[in-house]
């Protein structure tokens, strides 16, 4: 009874954090004690300063580290126990977006895109239909030959977008997304953001952006040195004193 | 594995030949130094071992007979001296044959003055070496047989073969470890520049969630291509320039004729391809395999 309680709630929430620590070195941890419950569907904002734990949260939920201490569970899966070769699986039902986009600049927007397909292994067909559909919904269906260095820095990380996009992944992971970019397409990408939440995808979104965070009134969890000081639904971005 | 990704690596791996290519020069040159050095030095050594081989082969032991020995006894001696495994062959010179050798060698026209043979007790046997080290043992053993009168051999040839033979050894020793010192230290730092280069590829692949397989096969296939190449190059080279050379030395030192006698392209090819393809193509595979290992965990 209790374990069939305990998977319904880690199917309601699609990202589980509990009691969690992570600690570097012997010095003061990354992480201290952190729980959060993310729930399908959500749009969440994480703010704070540098060193708050903002990356190292990433990091966990990508499983690119492991956590000290405590529970992390994303899309029913618990990341610390994943052995190393099903971390390629698991990231797949995590769409990443980067800072400064991580595309693969020796290979056009069509393949930066299908790139993401190929790993999965969709037939080539699938492929052929799925990118440009996917490159139209974020808008540069005519732009699928560029190399990614003739594109703006808005459009490149519409491309990092497409590509997180593109395997339908129930979550989207995306780390500073606006940080290279002016404010029209700040909002557009956030624009974007917004649709797919709409479909249903969950999104995390780690961000500086005080003027975003404020307008979109979405849910706000703020880190500091490592702690979770806020948790707002439709809140609003927490000043640091 | 779908076969059509099992492709898509390989068709991965050709593209990022052309896609990188300082960094598919710069390995392509690293590998075909390396082996091009090795090519030259091994063709001057198999050239030089020749050499002292077929010296070798003209050193023998001569081996007299007690005064009037019968047919059936040194047909016994024979027998014996050709068990050991150290003798290649064993020639028998009769007296007849010794004394026409000697006479037109040294005595020319008086010869027919002489009416008795004065080298009546010079029948013998010349006895050939595999290994001209090997005759001080040899020699031994043949005086201790009945029947033998005498065993004369060259100490001062047999013993200056020996000592280039193993000055030789002690060379291409020295030259491999020199080579091996340098290719490690060569690769090593393309391999450094490899890895500035892909680090962030390879993170890419590994975010998105591609397997390590994924991840590595085009790498390897193309580290295959850059040691294949790389090792084709510098053996076009050498065959270009072997021949010119050896008819350079050839016509430059025609009075050394008689001792220079050079293998021909193809000998010294017959090694020098597959080791420096396996070669060239293992370097290749193990740089790029150490390169992508390293920013797997990810």
């Amino acid at each position: 009874m209790k374990k069939r309680k305990q998977k319904q709630y880690d199917d309601d929430n699609i990202i589980v954090l509990e009691d969690v620590v992570k600690v570097y070195s012997e010095n003061t941890p990354a992480l201290d004690g952190v729980s959060l419950t993310i729930k399908r569907g959500e749009f969440v904002f994480i703010v704070g300063d540098s060193g708050s734990g903002k990356s190292t949260l990433i990091k966990l939920l990508l499983r690119e580290l492991v956590p000290t201490e405590g529970r992390i569970i994303v899309n029913g899966q618990n990341v610390a126990k994943l052995r190393r070769r099903k971390i390629p699986k698991f990231r797949r039902n995590i769409g990443v977006v980067f800072q400064d986009f991580r595309l693969l600049n020796n290979r056009n927007v069509y393949e930066n895109v299908a790139f993401a397909q190929r790993i999965v292994q969709v037939p080539n067909k699938e492929i052929k239909r799925n990118v440009p559909h996917v490159l139209s919904i974020v808008g540069l269906a005519g732009k699928y030959k560029a190399r990614t260095t003739q594109l703006s820095g808005g459009e490149q990380q519409r491309v990092a977008l497409a590509r997180a996009l593109v395997n339908n992944p129930p979550i989207i992971l995306a780390d500073e997304p606006t940080g290279n970019l002016d404010p029209n397409n700040s909002w557009e990408i956030m624009k974007l953001f917004e649709e797919i939440n709409e479909q249903g995808t969950t999104v995390v979104v780690v961000t500086h952006n005080r003027e975003i965070v404020n307008a979109m009134r979405k849910r706000v969890i703020a880190m500091k040195k490592g702690v979770i000081v806020s948790d707002e639904e439709k809140g609003g971005y927490v000043d640091e004193d | 594995m779908k076969i059509s990704t099992l492709f898509y690596c390989i068709w991965q791996g050709i593209r990022n030949f052309f896609r990188n290519k300082w960094f598919t020069l710069l390995s392509i040159a690293t590998i075909a130094t390396c082996l091009f050095l090795f090519g030259v030095f091994y063709s001057v050594l198999e050239n030089f071992r020749n050499i002292v081989h077929t010296a070798e082969e003209d050193v023998s032991v001569v081996v007299f007979f007690e005064n009037g020995i019968e047919k059936a006894e040194r047909d016994n001696i024979e027998q014996k001296i050709r068990r050991r495994t150290e003798v290649r062959d064993v020639v028998f010179v009769s007296a007849e044959q010794a004394w026409e050798e000697f006479s037109k060698d040294y005595v020319g026209d008086s010869a027919v003055t002489f009416t008795e043979n004065p080298l009546e007790n010079s029948a013998n046997f010349q006895v050939y070496l595999r290994d001209v080290s090997q005759q001080s043992a040899l020699v031994t053993y043949i005086e201790s047989l009945p029947g033998v009168r005498d065993v004369r051999r060259s100490e001062l040839v047999a013993d200056t073969l020996a000592g280039v033979n193993s000055l030789i050894g002690y060379i291409s020793l020295g030259i491999i470890i020199l080579l091996l010192v340098v290719s490690v230290f060569m690769i090593n730092n393309t391999v450094t520049v490899g890895i500035s280069v892909r680090k962030e590829e390879i993170n890419i692949m590994k975010y998105v969630g591609a397997t390590d397989f994924f991840v590595r096969s085009p790498f390897v296939i193309e580290g295959i291509l850059i040691g294949l190449i790389g090792s084709v190059i510098p053996l076009g080279i050498i065959y270009y320039i072997y021949n010119n050379v050896t008819d350079y030395i050839a016509n430059k030192f025609a009075i050394l004729k008689s001792m220079l006698t050079f293998l021909s392209v193809q000998e010294i090819f017959q090694t020098l391809v597959p080791v420096s393809v396996v070669v060239g193509v293992g370097l290749g595979f193990i740089g790029s395999y150490v390169t992508v290992k390293r920013h797997l965990h990810v």
